[in-house]
């Protein structure tokens, strides 16, 4: 059952303000997700504990330091079921769970971060993760 | 950090994906919640059986690649089944 809107916006909105775009929807996961080039970054949020001490700082730390995606998307787990259930068929390889974070790379999953990697943990510890998986993948090709 | 923390006043291990190794050979792999009168409640558990053929190794190689395949939403572990209860983080 859905915590009250009043009580998630923060948590919505500690995502859009670093960046990321809210898919609240079906036809918005696909718009999205449907035909990818680049690198696109899927943060599946949540309103536990680790998401907000964890998972949330930890990419916006990450985002604030050298190459990062091409865009920055965000599902809702618990609030926007149907759109996270179409976010989680792209990545269907992967067992649910929230927060978690998927990096793609034209389409491939190429990077994936589980809610087991992230409780407990430092968001400077996650934050690494991230930056080290932007870096390998993210960075423009040198010539 | 970020504020909006919804877990106050629970058990260390609270949120947390445990392995725990069971005396029957089985072992599970679960959302800690909290000790209860009748056991462990683990949420959204798998469970590695021996007898299924697949090595615990793998399995937690493949768990820790591809997520907890969750088999049951809430189990409870009875105590004399609980052997040790370690994170799954530090199978990594």
């Amino acid at each position: 059952m859905p915590y009250p809107e009043m009580m998630v916006k923060p948590m919505r909105e500690e995502m859009v303000d670093m960046g990321a775009k809210e898919l609240k929807s079906v036809p918005d996961v696909d718009a999205e997700l449907g035909d990818q080039q680049g690198t696109t970054l899927v943060f599946v949020n949540s309103v536990c504990g680790c998401a907000a001490g964890g998972a949330r700082p930890a990419l916006r730390a990450a985002l604030q330091q050298g190459p990062k995606p091409d865009k920055v998307v965000t599902v809702f787990a618990g609030q926007d079921t149907e759109a996270v259930a179409r976010a989680r068929q792209y990545f269907a390889d992967y067992q649910p769970s929230s927060p978690s974070i998927a990096l793609f790379k034209d389409g491939e999953v190429v990077h994936f971060i589980h809610r087991h990697q992230i409780e407990g943990k430092a968001p400077q510890d996650v934050a690494k993760n991230l930056a080290d998986a932007f870096q390998k993948y993210c960075a423009p090709a040198s010539v | 950090m970020s504020g909006h923390v919804f877990h106050p006043g629970h058990e260390e291990l609270h949120g947390i994906t445990v392995v725990v190794t069971g005396r029957s050979g089985r072992t599970y792999v679960g959302r800690y919640h909290e000790r209860t009168p009748k056991g462990t409640l683990l949420h959204d558990a798998g469970v590695h059986d021996p007898a299924g053929g697949q090595s615990l190794e793998d399995y937690l190689a493949r768990t820790l690649k591809f997520g907890v395949k969750a088999e049951q939403k809430n189990l409870v572990l009875p105590d004399e089944e609980i052997g040790e209860i370690r994170k799954l983080a530090e199978f990594e």
